[in-house]
Formats: C-alpha cells, sequence, structure tokens
C-alpha cells in the first residue's frame, strides 16, 4: 500500500465520522455482517459447497433432507435441501446475490433519477420545482408493490414468453429503482435550496458558471451527507421490495431464485413439516436488511450534526 | 481584586475555568479568570469571538452547554456559591436573582405563547403576585420598555413585534422579578444600528433606575464605552486587562488591549491606515504556552513564550502581561 | 497576458466608470397562488431598489450605507447580474449593461468581481482553496491550466497574505479572516476592475477588520481598483470612502463626497446615522436614540418615507416624495434641505 493511501486510511479512521464509528458497537457489527454478506455474496461459486443452479448435480431422491442437526439429515446439507434436492445453504448464498444485486442496482437507479430530480427542483425553484415535485408526490400516492406489479405486468404482455426469465431481473431493477426515488428527490432539494441561497453558489453565478455546472461541481457535493443515509435505507427497502415481489411471483423466477424466490417455495411446505425450506432463507434476509438498516441509523446519527 | 470593604460583591468569580472534554484532549475555553461586579454596576467583559466571554456568561446563569463544564473555580452570588447547585436550584436562582438577555431575541421568547402570558408566568413564579396583579405588571413592564400601545400588545405572540421591540420584550421578561443581576450576552448585536442605541439606552436607564448590575457581554468595543463602569477584556480563554471604562479605553497597558483600541476604525483619528493585529485568535486546541497573545504581540520576549502572566496592578487597571513585572526589567 | 501586469486596468484613465440610472428591482412576495385564490389577498410587491442613481469614479470607493432592507445589497446584486433589474440603466465603461431590452453583460462579467459579507458562506467547503482561487481564471478561460495557472493562484495567495502552501487545504482550516483573504484572492483572479464589497467585514472580528481594510486599501493603491462598498457601519465607512450614498427604504436619499459628509450630513436620516456612531472619546455618554423603526418596506409610508421618524417633517414630507437635489455640491432628497428649514449644524 502506498504511503498517501495509508495516510488516507488513517484519516478516516481518525476523523470524527471513524471515531463515533469505532465507538459504536453496534454499527461496527451491523457493518461486519453487512461485509459478511457482500463477501458471500460476490463469491458466492467460491463460498458455496454447490452450484444451485447446475440442474445436472441436483439429485431428487435428496430432496426434503432436513439439516444436519436433524434426525435424517446429512452432513452434505448443512441446514438442508430443499424440494428439488438442492443444497440450502448454497441456494441462500446465490439468493442473497440475487437480492443485493437487485437492491444495489435499483437503488443506483433510484438514486440518479432522485438526485437529478431534487438537484434540478431544488436549484430551479418556482414553476419547474412544483411540477416535478407534484410528480413525486403522485409518485408516492401509488405503493410500491402496485407500481412494480404493473411494470411487471406490462412487461410480461409485450414480451413474447420465454423472455420473462430474461427481463425479469430488469423489471425487477427498474420497477424498484422507480418507486424509491422520490426520498432521493426530496432530501436533495431540501438540502439544495439551503445550499443555492449560500454565498459560494452566488459567486459562481457572479463569474457565470452555467447551471448545470453549479449544480453538478458545487451543490452535489454538499448535498451527498444525507443522500447516503437515504441510500442505506434504500438499499435495505429495495432488498425487502424485491423479496416481497418474489414472494408474490412476480420477481426472480425459480431458475434464479433470490431469498424471495426462496421463502416463497418454501412456504409450500410450511405446514408438511420441512420448515427449513423457508425458515432459513427468511431468517438470512431479515438479518440482512436488519444490518443494513443499523448501518443507516448509525450513518444518520454520525453526520447530522444536531444530535452530536 | 478582592473586594475592599465588610459587604462581599454582589457576584464574584474566583479562578473559573471551564472545559470541553474531547476525545483528542481537554479543551480549555476559559482559564482560571476571576471578576467581581458590585451592585449596581455595569461591567463590560469584551473580546473577540472564542474569547470566552459568552461561556463565563452562560457559567453564571447555569446555561453551560453540553459537554462544556466548569473544571475548577466558584461563583459567588451574594457570597453563596451558586455553581454547584442542582439544575432544579440554579431554574429559582435564574429570572429571581439573575436575568438573561441573549443576542438572538427570539430564542428567549416562545413563539407559541402571547408576550402577556410568558411575562404573567414569569412574574407568578417568581414572586408572590396573583394573576391580576401580575398582568398589572407586565403591563408596567412593557411600558417600562417602551413598547408603544402597550396594553393592545400584550396579546401579541414574538413573531408579530420587530426585532427592536423583541429585544425590548426580552428585557422586560429579564427584569420581570427584579432581579440584582443581569447578563447581557450581545444584546445589540443582532439589531439595526440606529435600534442598538435605543436598547443601550434602555437597558442602562432600567437598571440604573432599579439599581441592577449588569454583565454586559459583547464584541462592541463602543457599546462598552458608553454603558460599562468598569470593563475586562478577555483574550483566548484569559482575562488580559481590567479596569475602570476610561482607564482601559484610554490608556490601555496591555498590547492586545491598545491594539484592538486601535484597530477599531475611529472618525477622529483620520483616514490613515488601522493599528491591525497580526494573526487571528488561536483555537482552543493550540492555544500557545505562556501569554497567550505572544504570537501576535509586537513587544514578545522570552519570558512571553514560557511562563503565564498573571494580572497585576498598573496605575489603575490590572494588566496579565510580563512587559509590567519590575523584576524583570520590562517597560513601566 | 504573461507581460501584463498582475492585475489591473491601465491607471491612467479616470473619469466614471460604473453608471447607475433609475435602476428599479421589485420582487413579488405576493403569497401563493391557491392563497390569493382562497383567501382572497392581494398581490404584494417590495420595492427593494426604488430609482437609484448614481456614479462610480475610477480609482475611487464609493460606499452605500444604511441599514437592513434599505435596499443596498440588492443594489449590490443587480450590479454584478445576480439579480435582473425590474428597469433601470447601469452603464459600466460606457458599455450599457442593462437596459430595457439589451444586456451586454457578458462582455464586462469578468471585468467586476463581489466580495461577500460571510467568509464561512462564500467558499465551498468541499473544495480546495486552490480550485477556489483558479474558478475565475478557468471561467473565463484566462490561462490555461498548468504551471501559468499554478503560478497565477500562487501570486493571487501571496497577493492577499497567504502562502502557495495554503493553495492544498480546504476553507475550513481557515480563521475568519484568511477566509475572507481567499475570497478576495478569488476576486482578484480574473484581473476586475471594479469590486462590489457587501459587508466584506461585519462578519469578522475588530482586530481582524483592521487587516482585511488595510489590505483592501493596499489593493486599490497598488492596483487602481475601484470599489463600491456596502455597509451599515459608518466607522468602517469612514476610513473606506471617497464619497458615500445613504439608502434608505429603497431609494438613496444623500449622496456626497466623504469629506463633506462626515463633516456635516444633510438629510436628517444621515444625521441619525452618525449619531449612531459609537465613539470611544466620550466616555459614559448614551448615544443620543432616534424613536422609531424601519418601516414594513411593503407599505412604505407616503410622501418621505422617513417623516415618521423625522423631527423636522411637515405636510409636504408627508404628503410628496422629495427628489435627489443638487444642495452644496452634494445631492439630497428633502424637503427640509431643500427649503432650508434644516442645516447641516442643526443637531437632532
Amino acid at each position: 500500500m502506498t504511503d498517501t493511501n495509508t495516510r488516507l486510511l488513517y484519516r478516516i479512521y481518525d476523523s470524527d465520522i471513524g471515531y463515533s464509528f469505532r465507538k459504536s458497537r453496534i454499527a461496527v457489527a451491523a457493518t461486519i455482517v453487512t461485509l459478511i454478506y457482500f463477501l458471500a455474496a460476490i463469491f458466492a461459486p467460491l463460498v458455496a459447497p454447490t452450484n444451485p443452479y447446475d440442474l445436472a448435480s441436483l439429485n431428487l431422491s435428496d430432496a426434503f433432507t432436513p439439516p444436519a442437526w436433524v434426525e435424517g439429515g446429512s452432513s452434505k446439507f448443512l441446514i438442508g435441501a430443499d424440494d428439488q434436492g438442492r443444497d440450502l445453504l448454497s441456494a441462500i448464498i446465490f439468493g442473497a446475490r440475487m437480492s443485493l444485486l437487485v437492491g444495489f442496482a435499483s437503488t443506483f437507479l433510484a438514486f440518479v433519477i432522485g438526485v437529478s430530480v431534487g438537484l434540478v427542483a431544488g436549484f430551479r425553484g418556482g414553476m419547474v420545482d412544483a411540477i416535478l415535485m407534484r410528480i413525486a408526490d403522485i409518485q408516492l400516492s401509488f405503493p410500491a408493490i402496485l407500481v412494480a406489479l404493473l411494470i411487471d405486468g406490462v412487461a410480461r404482455s409485450v414480451m413474447p414468453s420465454d423472455m420473462h426469465d430474461t427481463i425479469a431481473l430488469w423489471v425487477l431493477i427498474f420497477s424498484i429503482g422507480i418507486s424509491g426515488w422520490v426520498n432521493f428527490a426530496r432530501t436533495v432539494r431540501g438540502s439544495c435550496m439551503v445550499e443555492r441561497g449560500k454565498e459560494y453558489v452566488q459567486a459562481a453565478r457572479v463569474i457565470g458558471i452555467k447551471s448545470t455546472t453549479i449544480m453538478v461541481r458545487h451543490l452535489l457535493p454538499n448535498v451527498m451527507g444525507p443522500v447516503l443515509v437515504i441510500a442505506t435505507i434504500q438499499l435495505a427497502v429495495a432488498i425487502l421490495l424485491e423479496a416481497a415481489l418474489s414472494f408474490l411471483g412476480v420477481g426472480m423466477p425459480l431458475t434464479k431464485p433470490s431469498l424471495g424466490t426462496l421463502i416463497n417455495t418454501g412456504q409450500n411446505f410450511l405446514y408438511s413439516g420441512e420448515w427449513w425450506i423457508t425458515i432459513f432463507p427468511g431468517v438470512a434476509l431479515a438479518i440482512l436488511v436488519l444490518a443494513v438498516n443499523l448501518v443507516g441509523d448509525w450513518m444518520r446519527d454520525a453526520l447530522n450534526p444536531k444530535l452530536r | 481584586m478582592a473586594p475592599q470593604n465588610d459587604s462581599p460583591p454582589l457576584l464574584e468569580v474566583r479562578n473559573l475555568s471551564i472545559e470541553f472534554p474531547t476525545r483528542r484532549g481537554t479543551l480549555v475555553a476559559v482559564d482560571d479568570i476571576s471578576l467581581h461586579i458590585d451592585q449596581g454596576e455595569v461591567l463590560g467583559v469584551v473580546g473577540e469571538s472564542g474569547a470566552g466571554k459568552s461561556l463565563t456568561g452562560n457559567a453564571i446563569i447555569g446555561l453551560l452547554e453540553h459537554p462544556g463544564r466548569i473544571a475548577s473555580g466558584e461563583i459567588l452570588l451574594n457570597g453563596k456559591r451558586i455553581d454547584n447547585l442542582s439544575y432544579e436550584q440554579m431554574r429559582r436562582i435564574r429570572g429571581r436573582d439573575i436575568g438573561a438577555v441573549f443576542q438572538d431575541p427570539l430564542t428567549s421568547l416562545n413563539p407559541l405563547y402571547t408576550v402577556s402570558r410568558q411575562l404573567v408566568e414569569t412574574i407568578k413564579v417568581h414572586t408572590d403576585l396573583d394573576t391580576g396583579a401580575a398582568r398589572a405588571r407586565a403591563l408596567e413592564l412593557l411600558e417600562a420598555v417602551g413598547i408603544p400601545a402597550a396594553k393592545e400588545r400584550l396579546s401579541s405572540y414574538p413573531h408579530e413585534f420587530s426585532g427592536g421591540m423583541r429585544q425590548r420584550v426580552v428585557i422586560a421578561l429579564a427584569l420581570a422579578a427584579e432581579p440584582r443581576l443581569i447578563i447581557a450576552d450581545e444584546p445589540t448585536t443582532a439589531l439595526d444600528v440606529s435600534i442598538q442605541a435605543q436598547i443601550i439606552a434602555l437597558l442602562k436607564r432600567l437598571c440604573a433606575e432599579r439599581g441592577t448590575a449588569v454583565m454586559l457581554v459583547t464584541h462592541d468595543m463602543g457599546v462598552i464605552a458608553e454603558t460599562a463602569d468598569r470593563v475586562a477584556v478577555m483574550y483566548a480563554g484569559r482575562v488580559v486587562e481590567t479596569g475602570p471604562v476610561a482607564s482601559v479605553i484610554q490608556n490601555a497597558h496591555h498590547p492586545y488591549t491598545s491594539g484592538l483600541m486601535g484597530s477599531i476604525p475611529h472618525m477622529k483619528h483620520g483616514v490613515n491606515r488601522l493599528t491591525q493585529i497580526d494573526g487571528a485568535m488561536p483555537r482552543l486546541n493550540a492555544i500557545p504556552q505562556g501569554c497567550a497573545f505572544n504570537p501576535r504581540c509586537e513587544k514578545v520576549f522570552d519570558r512571553c513564550r514560557k511562563e503565564r502572566p498573571e494580572l497585576i496592578s498598573i496605575e489603575q487597571n490590572e494588566v496579565a502581561c510580563w512587559l509590567y513585572q519590575s523584576d524583570v526589567g520590562g517597560v513601566s | 497576458m504573461s507581460d501584463a501586469p498582475v492585475i489591473g486596468p491601465a491607471m491612467t484613465k479616470s473619469g466614471t466608470l460604473m453608471r447607475v440610472e433609475g435602476l428599479k428591482r421589485y420582487f413579488d412576495v405576493s403569497p401563493p397562488l391557491l392563497n390569493r385564490w382562497f383567501e382572497g389577498r392581494p398581490r404584494q410587491i417590495l420595492k427593494a431598489v426604488d430609482d437609484a442613481t448614481f456614479d462610480v469614479e475610477r480609482g475611487k470607493t464609493l460606499s452605500l450605507v444604511g441599514e437592513s432592507g434599505c435596499g443596498k445589497s440588492t443594489v449590490a446584486r443587480c450590479l454584478v447580474g445576480l439579480h435582473k433589474p425590474t428597469g433601470g440603466k447601469i452603464e459600466f465603461d460606457d458599455i450599457v449593461v442593462t437596459a430595457s431590452g439589451t444586456d451586454h453583460f457578458a462582455q464586462v462579467r469578468h471585468r467586476m468581481q463581489m466580495i461577500f459579507q460571510d467568509p464561512f458562506a462564500s467558499l465551498n467547503p468541499r473544495w480546495r482553496v486552490f480550485n477556489i482561487v483558479a474558478e475565475p481564471i478557468r471561467a473565463f478561460g484566462l490561462i490555461d491550466a498548468g504551471v501559468a495557472l499554478t503560478r497565477r493562484v500562487h501570486e493571487l495567495l501571496d497577493l492577499v497574505g497567504l502562502t502557495a502552501e495554503d493553495g492544498k487545504k480546504y476553507p475550513h482550516e481557515f480563521s475568519g479572516g484568511q477566509r475572507q483573504r481567499i475570497s478576495i484572492a478569488r476576486a482578484l483572479a480574473s484581473n476586475p476592475e471594479f469590486l462590489i464589497c457587501d459587508e466584506p467585514t461585519s462578519a469578522l472580528d475588530v482586530s481582524v477588520q483592521a487587516q482585511i481594510l488595510n489590505l483592501m486599501r493596499d489593493l486599490q493603491d497598488e492596483f487602481g481598483l475601484t470599489y463600491l462598498f456596502i455597509s451599515h457601519d459608518l466607522s468602517v465607512v469612514y476610513h473606506m470612502s471617497d464619497s458615500v450614498g445613504v439608502m434608505y427604504l429603497g431609494r438613496i436619499v444623500e449622496i456626497r463626497s466623504a469629506a463633506e459628509f462626515f463633516a456635516g450630513p444633510l438629510h436628517p436620516y444621515s444625521q441619525l446615522l452618525l449619531e449612531t456612531i459609537p465613539s470611544l472619546e466620550n466616555i459614559g455618554v448614551a448615544r443620543a436614540p432616534l424613536a422609531g423603526e424601519v418601516p414594513n418596506p411593503l407599505s412604505p409610508p407616503t410622501g418621505c418615507a422617513f417623516h415618521p421618524r423625522c423631527p423636522f417633517a411637515n405636510d409636504r414630507c408627508r404628503s410628496e416624495r422629495p427628489s435627489l437635489r443638487e444642495v452644496n455640491g452634494g445631492l439630497a432628497a428633502c424637503h427640509g434641505v431643500e427649503e432650508n428649514r434644516i442645516s447641516e449644524t442643526q443637531q437632532l
């Protein structure tokens, strides 16, 4: 590692934010848990005991194998197998991968739309602001699930049926992203209206800097703090929403299951005694969302000077 | 600086230090200062931002903001310690014995209550008056602070007053329980120049009439000059010079005080260059060793960088500067 | 460019650099449309600047003084193009910058710059000082990036008493006075002739204020800069100005050379303002406080806006608005002065 990198790392470590992070055990624990999920998701093919997508390796006679510590369990399937004889642990790791992919991609989409709309609305003000914010209000009056179902429905009716599975991922990302931008827009607009009146922005206007340049180079860096908090919380929301949609059957297909799909598959067997098929993906989802939310909570407190 | 005669001064601050514990070490914002205010006296506490003057005022009325705390020293009101009282005990002293006027009148007034309600409540909390008498007293106070048509304005809300009028209401509120001391922290800074003079004149007249002592905390030397009897000049958490107002202003001994006086643009002095003190007040985490002013001082010598000077009497003033310590052979 | 003087126009020219005629700036502060419809509330127009006329001499300092809300900052913002004037004409070096229908502002933009009041808000907290100072140079394409730009920024930092090393830091690492120096360096970056300074020292401590005022005067002497100095502090104005304009409720009520103004102002409001300067000479003597406050600018008094506070007001003042007239080499808008009812020796 180069010297400057070391120094930068030390500066982050020694900064007020770094200090508040080190002092908050919950934040540290939540970050570690989140990181474990991220790493497991990224390196899923290396980490997972088997490849759940490899249909050839599946053996139907392994179906419904209970967790290893339960009678009839096998050490081959640590937390049991599902109805197809798939190793549940591997399915969860790959499922979390899907969930995180959809979560990040849709949050990024929401971020891009929301921040752009917020910047323009907050900087321009007046009529532009009024129109954009009314659009945001309308967006908010549709529940996110409804928006997603709508888009999904349209996409399915327009696309040929053999493409459904391939486009499912994009439909999910798009619909969750679309339903999440309003929070970004409102936050950015609010901060933007405060920053816009500050003299450094006026100084830039005096020398004739273009509005778009002012927005991107001057305002954007100064409104990013609260945006990071929103993004973290939105990530948790998006993961949950994805799970909900997949559970409803409009999300990830069975061939590429996410955590939501796994829960959905499992709930068919919940009452016939095969509880592990749905409980373990459920617990995995709950822990992931909780961890991300805790990181977001800490960030909100740390970045809000009034609470310190 | 100890009281000369038998009765103790109204307020005495002894060796007060205020510190802010932070993870990088403890910041000392007020460092071992001593002040006293006699009955009916106006003490001006002057200094630039970061000098610790407002903190001193806040410590006296028991409103130091967390995590600031009194590290050592005593605050005595009529010879009784008030720095170690509980919040509840202090709350009773605030208002009844010590009134407060802050820079922003809006922070002292509750925007949800009418002016009369706030005045009446304050009066009732601190005196034995019943509601009717308290109302009459509230009206009297509003008239005394020069609110036109006071009777009609009793039922107005704070936002219905202009800035200057609001500050008048705050002064009425501070005077409501006839306290013997008022801590006025930058009472005119947020006001327009033509209003400033009105408020200062009002504060001065009312306190003189009632024999109320005032601790006037401000950065504005002009306000001090026309209002205060004595003045204490603070720098980096320490008192560097104190004495009768005329003597400090016209015959300043400490290089900081004289520099400060010279840097005020002055109608009589012609349009020459202003005296300037280079540099800026040190940050709390970088207060230099020895005399805190030494890096900016033109007359600095070796001892200033090593030892901290104590206040010593020079003519009418008390000055904390090694220039005047005779054992060193400095200028006298 | 490289051989040209560091900063500054030809210093030989004299005469008027900026001419402002009948400048108006109104703000629509009406309640929102729906409130007006449903609650029957009227439109409200705030006349922040109403008919301001003045000239700024090349190489000199004109100060505009007045209390908050008098329109002095709005004038400044109109001149640098932050507000579009509602009416009137602005000429810069004989180029019509703003008049009805024409706008040649882009031609002169780089020749004027502004210094702001709040040094804690006027520098982008996320930018390094180097980039802050370099921004106008880049915006106007004066110097291409590279060694020349670096040298120029360092030269500017040096000029205001900072070091090249300071360019690598962020604004929060500096004190208020140092930040104002950075602000001045940025303002000088495009070689302007005209600096508009909006209360440049009112957020600073007095000892630091002295540093900044001295610096501004040194720079004026060195580069022949022209200043429009906006302030509410008459002692600072006294120290800085060649001429003084007094504003009250959006109008200029008096404008004269500084020497004459401070020797004896004409308008009763100017006299009042002068009274409010705290004196370090008369210790214990209170300033004579004048009754009353600035009226609500949304509903200014009829006639002379100052009449409710003026001890010399008569019926004419209450009904007829005075216009600026030449009196003793200066201009004053006051019936009393015009009728010789008020002389400059009279005290309030």
